[in-house]
């Protein structure tokens, strides 16, 4: 299943998501299908980064290495070793949690990744905040409204935030709101005047400002994250609209709303009480699946806002052909989405009373 | 009940087959919105093919006293860093944007069709062993995985487009399956079993064409999907390099003189934005118009 | 409060029909009747409208347009009602009892609470309160065990189980009017009559008015004062239960003579014959 906030998200896939959900697996059988997922994801990223024509070596050494330079890091790194134990080495290497050296800061590629997690996470929480309170809402009203202008309106609203490229969406962004009209800071986290007066216990600027008492701090990154933060949310409140508007329409359609009319309720209250209490468990998987989605739009709004996350630390270290950071900053992802599925999967079965 | 105006009207002669086509056309042109998309994709198409007549100006050609002109009454859009006509480039643009989601949809559609086929209607290990692998896949933003393979191949055009075919074919394949699940134990497949057809005249003939509508509609929502990775892609330099007019590629020279020169960035982001929302729009029309269910509601 | 001598409804020429692409097709034509506190079954095929009368009644097609030259509930014009006005009229004066409680009950609600939210919904009291009515009148509809089934959700209930809840959450308010559409059509043979009995006592004890949905003229016969026949969105005749034998419209002799009989003819059971002229619009059966 794929749920990416920049566009993947068909109503075909999410139907096949929604059956899914429903049918909740025996957990044995769970366990089995993650664990060989997971291998599978090593299988992946080793391939990516080990057989493809980019040169490990040459990133490492430097274009004017001397030939015996190049061979002793050829063998220091076991690419003369048979494939197969290059990849027993691999696997043992990140089951160990060794991920190898970050070419660009000489750190751990672990660490570094540790250290840039908590931007990215503050821009992601804060937007799935935004796209989830826009989301759901709209994609109420739509199905209420279904085939009036109403719901077209919140569809072309919806497929716009699918369509637009959020690099470019940044941009205009800090054009107008930065730039012309002053309202929200420009890049970076913060003013560059606050850079390094704050060195928190969690990393997350909002937090560790309000720890410190610094509000001058907390209202420069709250200025500096409602931008990208806004942008991102409204991209995967497309996708969000989309499922709460299809989720919605399945329940309204159902028996057990005649009866909450019958009884004489008014719409809006079989609509809240009634139909979308149904839908939260289902709504709560979406969201998680998307906030997995927002890692890609990250990747590219903190180009736009030279925002110190995981999206910048992987691109730079892809334009310099660091393979192995790109290539754990890839598996990164994949296990936050595995993480997330086997969350949503979780919490389907603590909510729904069927499964219980 | 199922067949309203898909098909009450009969066709003349040899024209019999393309009804279907254009029954689906009518039916998109009643919504505004479809009416919108296929408008924009229609021009889009025209422009690839007529880009030298509507061109002004040679996308390649450098004019240094030139640069960085606002729109005016030679250059409509203005001119870039290097004194190039955007409106110019713009236009030879739409033939890379088509070429990518060509490219991409003609190897996406058939593997992903033909693995999720193969895998609904042998079942078993077979199965279960590619929807691993899709699953596998899928654990990733697309535009992720397209980075991994961009910075394994090198960046360029050719392999941007290589590495989002690679990304984008599970989910059809998914697709596929899933629907080939619905049909495989129905009476017709199981006719053609006892009449002795082998498995590969099963699928190519009887399951395959049920499948087309909904892999048809994933296909053209992906398009817009591709469009933006290859966009993205372009603009972190991973995608069609330097001097190639590709938007995302234009966006990201763009950005370094957004302050002064907003043209630079706001017109290939428009061009790029309409051409994704018309694809958008396009997928969600198909749905109604391939839904059998809501051709009966109207 | 309610005027006890006149009927609790009177309807006169009640159209429903469906906007189409070509226009409106109607789904209900010209039907009339009257309610006192009796039993009324209406009885009819698939698509005759039958259930589409009853809704219409409770004006829940919010799709359709209903018109009708009277249609009135205790003496109050129904069509004329702002929505408003008829959330107090619903579940509280006239209410439902839709056909399958697997689908009628909101999966993710405990059922008590969906059926003390009807109390919950016209009278103002705590939350208790209704616990405590929903409670007793889960015992009125003979549940053995109401403190535990209270709790139960509606996966966890078996379908007699189901409408007998469904029932109690119809009548806890005390309507004057209950619609029982189809209600025991979903339901195992074996616990049909159970369910028709509990319904029976009640709606006779309190004196409510009951409109009968179904299809099976066997049980509208047994159960109901007066029957009435619709086709084709038509009632083709109306007349006492007990005088179905002297049916005289050729559909109603047509289901009659296609009612397997035990100790009947062994001959092959007569199959209707429709006509095309019980189609064309009548003059409306009082």
């Amino acid at each position: 299943m794929t749920i990416s906030a920049g566009g993947n998200a068909g109503a075909q896939a999410s139907s096949a998501m929604h059956h899914r959900a429903l049918k909740v697996r025996s957990f044995g059988g769970h366990l089995v299908s993650i664990l060989v997922t997971l291998f599978g994801l090593l299988v992946l990223t080793f391939v990516i980064g080990r057989m493809m024509p980019a040169d490990p070596v040459r990133a490492i050494v430097g274009e004017d290495a001397t030939p015996d330079t190049y061979r002793m890091m050829y063998e220091r790194l076991g690419l003369d070793r048979p494939i197969w134990e290059q990849f027993f080495r691999y696997l043992g290497d990140v089951l160990t949690g060794n991920f190898g050296v970050a070419i660009r800061t000489g750190q751990p590629v672990i660490n570094d990744i540790l250290h840039v997690m908590p931007a990215t996470i503050e821009m992601a929480t804060f937007a799935i905040v935004i796209g989830a309170c826009l989301g759901i809402p709209l994609g109420v009203l739509a199905a209420v409204n279904k085939d009036k202008w109403v719901d077209h309106v919140v569809r072309v609203f919806s497929l716009m935030g699918h369509s637009m490229p959020i690099f470019w969406t940044g941009m205009i962004g800090l054009l107008v709101f930065y730039a012309a009209l002053g309202w929200v800071g420009g890049s970076g986290r913060m003013s560059g005047f606050y850079i390094g007066m704050i060195r928190g216990p969690t990393g997350f600027l909002l937090i560790d400002s309000l720890i410190a008492g610094e509000w001058d701090i907390f209202y420069s990154a709250l200025n500096h994250l409602i931008l990208p933060a806004s942008l991102l949310g409204y991209s995967s409140s497309a996708y969000i609209t989309r499922m709460t508007r299809s989720f919605m329409l399945d329940q309204l359609n159902q028996e057990y709303i005649t009866t909450a009319r019958v009884k004489g309720l008014s719409q809006r209250d079989t609509i809240w009480k009634h139909a979308f209490i149904n839908i939260r468990v289902q709504l709560v998987t979406i969201v998680a699946l998307s906030y997995g989605g927002l890692l890609e739009g990250a990747v590219l709004i903190e180009t736009v806002f030279a925002w110190p996350g995981f999206g910048q630390y992987l691109t730079n270290n892809l334009l310099i052909g660091d393979m192995n950071a790109v290539m754990t900053c890839v598996l990164i992802v994949g296990l936050i989405f595995i993480g997330l599925n086997v969350l949503s999967d979780v919490l389907y079965r603590v909510f729904d009373p069927r499964t219980r | 009940m199922t067949q309203t105006a898909m098909t009450t009207k009969t066709a003349p002669g040899g024209l019999a087959f393309m009804m279907p086509v254009f029954n689906i056309i009518r039916f998109l042109l009643r919504s505004p919105t479809s009416a919108f998309s296929l408008v924009i994709i229609g021009a889009l198409i025209l422009l690839a093919i007529l880009a030298p007549l509507l061109a002004t100006h040679d996308p390649y050609l450098q004019d240094l006293t030139n640069v960085l002109q606002p729109p005016n009454g030679a250059h409509i859009f203005g001119t870039d860093e290097l004194g190039r006509d955007i409106y110019s480039r713009l236009i030879y643009g739409t033939r890379i944007t088509l070429t990518i989601i060509g490219l991409v949809t003609i190897t996406v559609g058939p593997i992903g069709l033909a693995v999720g086929t193969a895998a609904g209607y042998v079942g078993g290990m077979f199965d279960t062993v590619l929807m691993r692998i899709t699953d596998i896949f899928l654990s990733f933003p697309s535009l992720i995985l397209s980075l991994a393979f961009v910075a394994a191949l090198g960046p360029s055009l050719n392999n941007a487009i290589i590495a989002i075919a690679l990304t984008s074919w599970p989910p059809i394949a998914r697709l596929a399956r899933a629907e080939t699940l619905t049909f495989r134990s129905s009476d017709y497949i199981a006719a053609a079993r006892l009449q002795g057809a082998s498995p590969v005249r099963i699928i190519v003939h009887s399951i395959v064409p049920m499948c087309l509508p909904s892999v048809m509609i994933r296909l053209t929502l992906n398009m817009a999907t591709v469009i933006l990775t290859a966009a993205g892609l372009g603009f972190l330099g991973l995608g069609a390099q330097p001097p190639m007019p590709e938007w995302g590629a234009m966006i990201a020279t763009g950005r370094r003189y957004m302050l002064d020169s907003w043209w630079l960035v706001a017109f290939p982001g428009v061009a790029i934005l309409l051409v994704s929302l018309a694809f958008n729009l396009l997928g969600d029309g198909l749905r109604d118009a391939l839904d059998p269910k809501q051709m009966n509601r109207r | 409060m309610i005027a006890p001598t006149g009927p609790i409804l009177n309807v006169k020429k009640l159209n429903v029909s469906y906007r189409t692409e070509t226009g409106y097709t109607d789904a209900v034509r010209n039907v009339s009747f009257t309610l006192g506190r009796e039993k009324l079954g209406i009885v009819g095929e698939s698509g005759s409208g039958k259930s589409t009368v009853g809704r219409a009644l409770m004006r829940l097609l919010p799709s359709a347009r209903i018109t009708a030259e009277r249609m009135d509930f205790e003496g109050t014009p129904l069509l004329a009602l702002k929505e408003k006005q008829m959330l107090d009229i619903r579940g509280r004066r006239m209410s439902m009892i839709l056909q399958d409680p697997k689908f009628s009950l909101n999966p993710i609600r405990r059922v008590g609470d969906q059926v003390a939210e009807s109390y919950l919904i016209h009278f103002k009291c705590s939350k208790a309160e209704a616990r405590a009515k929903a409670m007793s009148m889960l015992e009125a509809v003979q549940i053995r065990d109401p403190e535990r089934v209270y709790n139960l959700y509606p996966h966890e209930v078996s379908g007699g189980m189901g409408q007998r809840i469904m029932i109690a959450m119809m009548l806890l308010t005390d309507p004057d009017l209950v619609i029982a559409d189809e209600p025991t059509s979903a339901l195992d043979v074996t616990v049909r009559l159970q369910v028709l009995n509990i319904l029976d006592t009640l709606v006779s004890e309190r004196g409510i008015g009951l409109i009968m949905i179904s299809h099976d003229l066997n049980l509208v016969r047994n159960f109901c004062d007066r029957v009435l026949i619709m086709y084709a969105g038509q009632v083709v005749e109306s007349l006492k239960a007990s005088e179905l034998g002297k049916a005289q419209h050729p559909y109603t002799l047509g289901l009659l003579a296609a009612q397997p009989r035990i100790g009947g003819s062994r001959a092959p059971l007569s199959v209707l014959d429709r006509q095309a002229a019980w189609e064309t619009p009548l003059e409306a059966v009082q």
